[in-house]
């Protein structure tokens, strides 16, 4: 049952509601009898783990698949939605993470894609498109000009795009996707007044997201789902941090940041003034056994870049790699692992993990050398070693075989972290490792990079998140255009202060 | 998991077929007719393993049915000037693996796209292939050569046997090798194969000469059938081959499909011809409705697809 409301709310009727929903995909039960309501103009937040069902409640809503049972009713009225042109004319629009825009065409182009302003048939009249393009923008205080190509767009503006197009379409429940993952403090903040106008047109907003501090800005009420079921919802301000992250996790997580030192050990990997032509510049630096060094630093200062220089996935123009002091080539990413490094890309889904392979041969997949004789795979050694993983990282997944494309972001990750160390690597380059993962599944990564370097790894860590950069890291790099601005240990280190590196300033 | 219910869709359409075909038809279901039709059947379904390869790694192969008319002229060249015919055999098939491997180069160190590089080899090996005849038939072979296609071993076709051969080996490399796991990662994700260590382009590149190897040795089945090599043979051999491997399951999207599946597939295309023909059906409306049957099977295919969704 839903918790009992505020008493000014008591009269609210409800815009949309969902009740026993359930939702079965092949061995998984995605949804178990969970319910959701969303008033008229209000910022509804969706909270839970990775794999707690947030995704497959919003893609019923918007019509991606169909629920096995439920309902769904819409200003009080039974709907069946069909599919995705069915829930926009019913007024639910979606804002996917991965944007739906063409990026050749103008943003009016996009906006009014497939519903152009005809003069005659066939014949689009483009002055009104672009004049009613531009209203829309301007309605939402978006400084966009309607003719600029999409493609010229920050993806700051290309969301705000997808929003006023979903305005076009008379959208009156708008779901948002973790919609501020991709972008900057200050763009962030430009969302949240579109939010607001939106809101104030009686707009309700379904809003997915996983950081804590945004949910307490923007939202008026969070509903938790935890393991496909629902938990209870609540209004913001009458609950806390503590609670929410409970009812999430049903558990209390003590340490947000449980950093173990480990014993720093001998130098493992050294670089000696990498180069790439406008990437990199001059980048040398060494790594220990059992640290983690974090690579701190602004979108496009040239970090993921050179994690890709030292794994050899991108071509460099100069420089030197040393491993254990001895001076090494590394041409492919092959020679790389042979040298027992590991690389954890920052877009699991398409540079990390083969979501057509099971579970077992993502896990198997750097290391099939040792798993095979003459070419012929040891299916049973596979099996062991997939099996192994997947209970020491405790990786949720029904069986070795399943497809990696069924299983959550968080469990993913943990798959893909067990490629590298099936592959026994010692050198690990973690490129934003909990970027889209849940509080829970954090931690659980966390703890594994501790348990790591206890056993000697050495961890890079590239990371946006400072707070996870101070908190588990021994020391710290700050990249700026290519080159290294700053060191500190994390003692000495303060966000402030990696900040002004980042940005440039003395 | 998912490949054998797939499997088990289309296996139940070549059921269906031949139920039909044995109630329309008493000539369909005699010992005959099957030995028949899985030997009309190899040639399409030996090429259609190596594209099925191809496939499964996201690209494609036009150049089949030329490389198969080259390696034959050549084989029957090399046979006609009186070289034992095993040494001849593998002449042949040497000329249909150097021209995959060429393609392989093409697409892995010249980076063109699969379409293009085997669209152009399949105007170069049919051109070099009608230089080197001077557009004539090689014909006329001794005994033991026309052996490997009249050939019989407890009265089943040596084409039969050497296609059964080759679907059990070629099963083994996909299910259980190095080469056919990587062969699944390269088409899942090639970005991500590539970080995990795999040599992408060699791996791309044995794919490729597996798939030319195969066409040389259908055109040694075909020649030895026809006791002739033919510079125009093979014309359209790439699209039936296409047809097998996408009636059978595998995506040409890259990353999923399977041998067995191919197999069903090839026989679904040869039961559907040698029943057409049965019913004395023109070869108009043969084509016609072959080219539907390949329509309807994968729209059946994507639409069970969604439903596991």
């Amino acid at each position: 049952m839903l918790q009992p409301e505020n008493a000014k709310y008591a009269t609210r009727r409800a815009k949309l509601e969902m009740q026993h929903i359930h939702k079965v995909f092949p061995g998984v039960v995605a949804l178990d009898d969970v319910q959701f309501e969303l008033w008229r103009g209000e910022v509804h937040i969706l909270l839970g783990e990775n794999g707690a069902g947030k995704s497959t409640l919003v893609k019923i809503l918007s019509g991606a698949f169909p629920m096995n049972s439920g309902q769904i009713l819409l200003d009080g009225e039974e709907i069946h939605i069909k599919n995705p042109r069915h829930a926009q004319t019913l007024g639910i629009s979606t804002i996917y993470q991965e944007l739906n825009l063409v990026p050749q065409l103008s943003v009016g182009e996009n906006i009014f894609l497939g519903r152009e302003p005809m003069v005659a048939p066939g014949l689009i009249q483009r002055k009104n498109l672009y004049k009613e393009a531009q209203r829309i923008l301007d309605g939402l205080n978006i400084a966009i000009d309607a003719r600029t190509p999409v493609r010229n767009l920050s993806i700051a503006h290309q969301q705000m795009v997808e929003v006023a197009k979903a305005l076009s379409l008379n959208a009156k429940i708008l779901i948002m996707d973790e919609p501020t993952s991709a972008l900057t403090d200050q763009e962030i903040h430009c969302l949240f007044d579109i939010i607001h106008t939106l809101k104030q047109r009686g707009v309700s907003i379904i809003y997915i997201s996983h950081r804590m501090d945004e949910l307490f800005e923007i939202g008026d009420r969070v509903t938790i789902l935890r393991d496909g079921k629902y938990i209870g919802t609540r209004t913001i301000t009458d609950t806390t941090r503590a609670e929410l992250i409970r009812m999430m996790v049903n558990r209390e997580v003590k340490e947000q940041y449980p950093k173990q030192k480990a014993v720093i050990g001998e130098q493992v990997l050294r670089v000696e003034e990498l180069n790439r032509k406008d990437v990199l510049k001059d980048i040398s630096f060494s790594l220990n056994r059992g640290e983690i060094l974090a690579f701190a630093g602004l979108l496009g200062s040239g970090r993921t870049e050179l994690a890709r220089a030292i794994f050899a996935a991108d071509p460099i123009d100069s420089g030197r790699i040393f491993i254990h002091g001895k001076l090494v080539k590394i041409k492919k990413p092959r020679s790389a692992i042979n040298h027992k490094m590991g690389f954890l890309t920052e877009d699991r889904k398409s540079q990390g993990l083969i979501l057509n392979l099971s579970v077992k041969e993502n896990i198997c997949l750097a290391s099939l050398d040792r798993f095979s004789r003459m070419g012929v795979v040891n299916t049973s050694g596979e099996r062991t070693a997939a099996d192994h993983f997947i209970k020491t990282l405790r990786i949720r997944t029904p069986n070795r075989d399943q497809k990696a494309l069924h299983l959550s972001g968080g469990n993913q990750q943990k798959v893909v972290i067990s490629k590298w160390l099936c592959s026994q690597s010692d050198i690990l380059i973690f490129d934003e490792p909990t970027r889209g993962i849940d509080v829970g599944s954090k931690v659980e990564i966390y703890q594994l990079m501790n348990r790591l370097t206890a056993d000697g790894a050495a961890i890079i860590m590239i990371s946006s998140d400072l707070p996870e950069v101070l908190g588990m890291s021994d020391r710290i790099l700050v990249m700026c255009r290519g080159g290294i601005a700053a060191e500190f240990t994390a003692e000495a280190a303060t966000q402030e202060a990696i900040l002004h590196k980042a940005i440039g300033e003395n | 998991m998912i490949y054998y219910g797939r499997q088990f869709g289309t296996l139940i359409g070549l059921l269906a077929l031949c139920l039909a075909l044995w109630i329309l038809t008493p000539h369909f279901l005699t010992v005959s007719n099957l030995l028949n039709i899985a030997q009309q059947t190899s040639i399409n379904a030996i090429i259609a393993v190596g594209m099925t390869f191809v496939i499964i790694t996201a690209g494609i192969d036009l150049s089949v049915g030329s490389i198969l008319a080259l390696s034959g002229v050549v084989m029957a060249t090399t046979l006609k000037a009186g070289v034992p015919w095993p040494i001849a055999v593998l002449v042949g098939l040497l000329v249909g693996f150097f021209c995959g491997i060429v393609n392989g180069f093409l697409i892995t160190r010249g980076k063109l796209p699969p379409f293009i590089s085997t669209l152009g080899m399949m105007s170069v090996a049919r051109g070099v292939a009608l230089m080197f005849t001077e557009g004539r038939p090689v014909s006329g072979f001794s005994d033991q050569f026309r052996f490997i296609a009249n050939g019989e071993w407890f009265h089943v076709p040596l084409p039969v046997i050497v296609m059964i051969g080759v679907y059990l080996l070629a099963h083994f490399l996909l299910t259980r090798t190095k080469l056919g796991r990587y062969t699944y990662a390269i088409g899942g994700n090639e970005e991500a194969a590539l970080l995990s260590g795999v040599n992408v382009n060699f791996y791309k590149t044995v794919v490729y000469g597996l798939c030319g190897l195969l066409s040389g040795l259908a055109a040694v089945i075909l020649t030895a059938r026809l006791n002739s090599a033919q510079p125009i043979a093979g014309i359209m051999y790439e699209l039936d081959a296409i047809a097998a491997t996408v009636i059978g399951g595998t995506s040409l999207m890259g990353g999923e499909g399977s041998i067995v599946g191919t197999l069903i597939g090839a026989l679904i295309m040869g039961v559907l011809r040698n029943g057409l023909n049965l019913l004395g059906v023109s070869s108009f409306i043969q084509q016609t409705v072959i080219g539907s049957v390949i329509i309807l099977a994968v729209l059946i295919d994507m639409a069970l697809k969604k439903q596991k969704k």
